[in-house]
């Protein structure tokens, strides 16, 4: 899923002063479950919101919604008949879903509530962890099902470097070396011959990269 | 081993002496001195002369430009070139402007974390990574290609290296990554420093298990250590480098005034262990701001007077 992480309040603060009729609005999806921007989140700042407001002696509306999603039309378009109710959106959803309201709907701001920061896994409630960075051409059945480029810190195709030290990596003792998981995985699966096969050189071109990037499926258009 | 190329370097280890190389950190700033005064110091104790690319992340005059100025005083550089700084463009690019003036060597690396240096908050790039560094490298060379497919008018010619850490963990895969970085076309290696000389021996001998050593010229990394601290400071602090607690303490046993001294004989007893060990071909000796040191290391261990070539 796609991990975010709450957006500091006094930044929130900043970027909606101007406003007084505005609408906090959660997405269903990824960011409930990591808890950064799902119903009860948007119940949480909008709470925390009116009372600054209120301390501040300003008159500021802050309502409330949740979609199922904010990466898709249809959803989208169940606040069409009171979006004109609003002078701001802070959209607690992903970038995607910042991004896809404000492509909507022209005439009115929406500011990101939550920081997205990475495709990755709830190892626990309270940790996530990043396991893909969508370059587009995936290798993970070469590196035995881990993924270098996200797990290693300087996504090395034929790691270790030299800094991997007691399975960690150089720049943090918290982090994993991702080539020592890659190894421990090989080794698991009766595989080592397949360390010494070179990686050849990546074609980035499907990654960021290659420019702005869409996925077409003919069999599936209208 | 046939020679392939111009460089001295190899000239010297496919004569089979034994090779002495050193380097030089750029400055942190523009001045020219800054390399050829640290260059002077060691000229005439030494084969070629590596140039660090931004060591340890922390910006610095490039190894381009100093290897240039090395080539201009007639000495043999070896251009360091990390992974993390530049795309597949410009390090082609900067091989080709290395072989315009001559510059015979390379060393392949990915480079520390820019974590570690002025610049945390920078991106970095390992478009490519060592092994394809290597790779370009020698494609550029043999091929005479760009990775592209188009042909290179007077392509590089470069003696080909790249490094390797015998002391970094997982500890199996060390000489397995040692072939690798052979597989992908190292000419030669420069070692992480050895201050555990039995581990070393042991990945020696485990990469001679497997032919390695006839397939490479293997150079042996040293670092004197100045001090007690320092040797404290390289145990904890540098990732992947193996410090036994009996060189600390030879260290910290020696009164501070000759802690200096204790480091540089530390060194010369390593390389003389080390000379007769099947599969070293040479040695690199990193005195790290301390260059000055380096022509005794060499005279002391017996390495002096260097070879000549024809």
């Amino acid at each position: 899923m796609i991990v975010a992480d709450k957006k500091p309040i006094q930044e929130i603060i900043e970027t909606i002063q101007n406003h007084t009729r505005i609408l906090i609005m959660g997405c269903n999806e990824c960011v409930t479950v990591c808890e950064a921007g799902g119903k009860k989140e948007v119940g949480i700042l909008a709470s925390a919101l009116r009372m600054y407001f209120l301390n501040q002696n300003k008159d500021v509306s802050i309502d409330e919604i949740t979609l199922e999603r904010q990466c898709d039309h249809e959803y989208l378009e169940e606040i069409r008949d009171r979006v004109d109710q609003y002078d701001a959106i802070v959209s607690l959803a992903c970038g995607v879903g910042v991004q896809f309201t404000a492509e909507k709907y022209h005439s009115i701001p929406v500011y990101p509530g939550v920081n997205t920061c990475f495709l990755g896994a709830t190892e626990e409630r309270g940790l996530w962890t990043e396991r893909c960075q969508a370059c587009g051409r995936c290798i993970l059945a070469q590196t035995a099902g881990i993924c270098p480029i996200s797990r290693c810190a300087k996504r090395l195709l034929n790691g270790p470097c030299g800094g991997s030290s007691g399975g960690k990596c150089e720049i943090d003792k918290d982090i994993d070396c991702g080539w020592q998981l890659i190894i421990d995985r090989l080794k698991a699966l009766g595989r080592m011959d397949a360390y010494e096969k070179l990686c050849p050189i990546k074609d980035w071109s499907t990654d960021r990269a290659g420019g702005p990037r869409k996925v077409t499926r003919e069999d599936l258009k209208q | 081993m046939s020679v392939k190329t111009p460089s001295r370097l190899e000239k010297i280890l496919a004569a089979g002496h034994l090779a002495v190389t050193s380097e030089c950190g750029p400055p942190r700033g523009s001045d020219p001195e800054a390399i050829s005064k640290k260059a002077e110091l060691i000229r005439g104790h030494v084969d070629a002369i590596n140039i660090t690319d931004n060591q340890t992340s922390v910006t610095r005059l490039c190894s381009l430009a100093a290897c240039i100025r090395l080539k201009l005083m007639g000495l043999e550089p070896v251009l360091q070139m990390v992974t993390r700084d530049r795309n597949r463009i410009a390090l082609q690019s900067d091989i080709l402007g290395a072989a315009s003036f001559d510059i015979y060597n390379i060393l392949c690396l990915s480079g520390d974390h820019q974590r570690f240096g002025d610049c945390p908050q920078g991106q970095n790039v390992h478009d490519l990574d060592s092994m394809q560094l290597i790779q370009t490298a020698r494609h550029m060379r043999d091929e005479g290609k760009f990775l592209g497919g188009d042909p290179i008018k007077r392509p590089p010619q470069m003696f080909v290296g790249a490094a390797a850490n015998p002391f970094a963990d997982p500890f199996e895969i060390r000489v397995p990554r040692l072939a690798k970085k052979i597989a992908a076309g190292a000419e030669f290696i420069q070692t992480q420093c050895i201050y555990n000389l039995d581990k070393f021996e042991q990945w020696m001998r485990l990469a001679r298990d497997r032919g390695l050593h006839e397939k490479v010229h293997i150079l042996a990394g040293l670092t004197p250590l100045k001090s007690a601290g320092m040797a404290r400071y390289m145990k904890n602090r540098v990732p992947g480098m193996d410090v036994p607690d009996a060189v600390v303490k030879r260290m910290a046993d020696t009164p501070k005034e000759k802690q200096p001294d204790e480091g540089i004989a530390i060194c010369v007893e390593s390389i003389q262990r080390l000379k007769d060990l099947p599969g070293v071909h040479g040695f690199h000796i990193m005195a790290i701001e301390w260059e000055e040191k380096v022509p005794e290391i060499v005279e002391r261990a017996g390495l002096y007077p260097r070879p000549t070539l024809d």
